[in-house]
């Protein structure tokens, strides 16, 4: 485990240098000049120019610009917006929802998702299993923003069981937005869990448990659970990218103050520090996360740290 | 009981397919929309692949005579219910998009203040939005640019993956190692994320540029897949035979191992078409994408949103043609697999 664990990091530490200084080549590539937009139609004095430059290193080559950025970014300090308010501390503010709403958004993808995937699969071509493959799969192919005002008009509107928008209820109000959020890996853990119990479930080892007299309720329960659940733990890491992904959309319809919602606020105003920062800051999360379960998976799995 | 329970069912599965086909025949058809996923970063998921696709090698071996893959394939999808619906909306909706004019009532630029936001009619079958315009020719309109943006992108991230993956798991070794790591690392960028990042900076914004983001953020996941795949077919019997019989190495993978390593990515690149398309009506809609006056249905949802209680049809139009075609690219993938993954048979 020691060996697999220093390994995991080790292959971590190239894809964070690489993935930030993607981020930060690709917006050094875009076309248009960051201090010529700060003026406006009338062009600044050179010497302003100049001083500009300097101050934002604009004039140093890219790999010493990056240098420059991730040694910041590791301090945390991930620039400031056009007032100079740091980002770090809007990132601090609007944090906290967004990590209420994911919460609550893999609390539905688990708790529905896997009851869903497992009933399903183990009631495989019976009535029930039919209903989750047809409704997950017109979940997949329904847009989060489509699903979100529908939600909105179904539940908010017309039915009002829940606030339309805002986050005056606290996690009352984030209850449908992380419904939205969830419902797509939902239908993804849902179909996997599913797939993954029915193989399970003609194994050899099953037929053993069944033949040694255990209950179904145990063979299920303890012999072909676990092993079903390896191919699902994956998921919700590589999930987590989608749940930002969808936080930005789910937030901005459901008008929540959360991460999501800065960035597309951000998007809005042109602030292209903001947006960079905290896509910087989402995509760290990630990375990280995706480490974690690549180790946690070593522990469900065992075969997986001898290769 | 062993001490390696999955590793036994692996093989137990291995043996069993043949014979229980038409118990796996449901079954099978949920692997890959969750495959495209999870074919991510780490190597185990890999692993889970290779240990699957000699299975698809084996396959091909055991057809019957006189039909290739592609035949038989040809022959299941023609009795697929599944394939025929989803086929017949892929077509019209690609006819749509080439001649849109022949389908729309009015011109979709061409609006009256005087007819804001009327209700569906007669004359207005979807009605209009609140610039008056006739928001059928507009929905119309607006599946020329998913279609094409679906089909642009798909077309070169196949491209990019194929050349990329068979040279990559072909080869092996350093060129191997190489590209891989820079999988690894296009990989933890999510692509809604990182096409707001980049679109955001970008002032114009046409199909062109949309389409270029996606592709240069949206390769990675069919790359892996189409190593893994050459990676499985390279180890047959065949590719050796070739390599002895002295075929270059480029002849080998054109001809030997890329048609029959092909088959996944085509069911992944149906799939794939709906994906893109769903992310550029999500850019489109956060204002990242598609710019006014072009006609998106990102766009149109978005000016929609404002007026979800008041006009709800605005919304409900373009949102039903947008899930009608992911979810019809999503369904012609899963009955391509059903037809060209050989463990069915």
């Amino acid at each position: 485990m020691g060996r697999y664990l220093i390994r995991r990091v080790l292959q971590f530490i190239p894809v964070f240098f690489g993935a930030t200084f993607l981020i930060f080549a690709l917006v050094f590539v875009m076309p248009g000049d960051p201090i010529a937009a700060l003026s406006g139609d009338k062009p600044l004095p050179p010497d302003v120019v100049q001083a500009l430059q300097e101050r934002y290193h604009l004039d140093e080559p890219l790999y010493k610009q990056y240098g420059i950025y991730i040694t910041n970014v590791m301090q945390g300090d991930f620039g400031t917006d056009f007032r100079g308010r740091p980002v770090v501390d809007l990132m601090k503010d609007r944090l906290p929802v967004t990590i209420r709403l994911a919460l609550l958004a893999f609390f539905f993808e688990v708790v529905i998702g896997l009851t869903a995937g497992v009933v399903a699969g183990v009631r495989k071509g019976q009535f029930f299993d039919s209903l989750v493959l047809i409704s997950t799969l017109i979940v997949i192919a329904i847009p989060i923003f489509v699903l979100g005002f529908m939600a909105q008009i179904v539940f908010g509107v017309k039915l009002g069981w829940f606030p339309i928008s805002g986050y005056r209820q606290g996690w009352f109000s984030l209850m449908l937005p992380a419904f939205v959020l969830a419902s797509l890996s939902l239908a993804y853990i849902a179909r996997l869990s599913r797939t993954s119990l029915v193989e399970n479930l003609r194994a050899d080892y099953v037929r053993t448990a069944k033949a040694k007299g255990l209950n179904n309720r145990r063979v299920i329960g303890i012999h072909t659970l676990r092993n079903s659940l390896i191919p699902v733990v994956t998921y919700l890491a590589i999930d987590l990218g989608a749940l930002m992904g969808g936080a930005i959309i789910t937030e901005t319809i459901f008008n929540l103050p959360g991460l999501g919602r800065a960035v597309f606020e951000a998007t809005q105003a042109q602030e292209g520090a903001v947006v960079v920062g905290i896509a910087t800051f989402l995509v760290i999360v990630y990375m990280i996360a995706n480490l974690l379960v690549d180790v946690l998976y070593g522990v469900l799995d065992p075969r997986i740290r001898y290769e | 009981m062993s001490d390696d329970p999955s590793k036994e069912s692996q093989e137990a599965n291995d043996g069993t397919i043949g014979d229980e086909s038409h118990l796996y025949a449901d079954t099978v058809g949920e692997h890959l929309p969750v495959d495209v996923v999870t074919a991510a970063g780490d190597e185990s998921t890999e692993k889970h692949q290779f240990r699957q696709t000699p299975g698809v090698a084996v396959g091909l071996d055991e057809l019957p005579r006189n039909a290739s893959l592609w035949g038989d394939a040809w022959r299941q999808l023609r009795r697929q219910p599944i394939f025929l619906i989803s086929a017949v909306i892929i077509v019209v909706l690609i006819i749509i998009s080439m001649f849109p004019g022949f389908f729309a009532t009015h011109d979709p630029h061409q609006c009256n203040l005087i007819d804001s936001l009327l209700k569906p009619s007669s004359e207005h079958w979807f009605g209009t939005d609140l610039q008056g315009c006739d928001y059928y020719s507009r929905t119309i309109y607006g599946t020329r640019v998913s279609i094409s943006i679906g089909i642009i992108v798909v077309f070169f991230v196949s491209i990019i993956a194929i050349v990329g993956g068979s040279v990559s798991g072909y080869y092996g070794g350093s060129v191997d190692s190489i590209i891989g790591r820079i999988t690894d690392i296009w990989f933890v960028i999510p692509t809604i994320l990182g096409g707001i990042v980049i679109l955001s900076l970008v002032s114009t914004r046409g199909v062109g540029t949309v389409s270029l983001v996606l592709i240069v953020l949206g390769w990675a996941t069919l790359l892996r897949l189409v190593r893994s795949s050459v990676l499985a077919v390279k180890a047959n019997d065949y590719v050796d035979a070739a390599r002895a019989m002295g075929a270059s190495n480029t002849r080998i993978i054109v001809r030997h191992v890329l048609p029959n390593a092909i088959a996944p990515v085509i069911i992944v690149s149906a799939i794939y078409v709906g994906v893109i398309i769903a992310a550029e009506a999500a850019l489109s809609f956060l204002g990242v994408g598609l710019q006014l006056p072009a006609i998106s249905w990102g766009l149109m949802i978005s000016n929609a949103q404002r007026r979800i209680i008041t006009a709800p049809y605005l919304l409900v139009f373009p949102g039903a043609f947008l899930t009608l075609t992911v979810f019809s690219f999503i369904l012609m993938g899963d009955a391509l697999r059903d037809a060209l993954d050989p463990k069915l048979r």
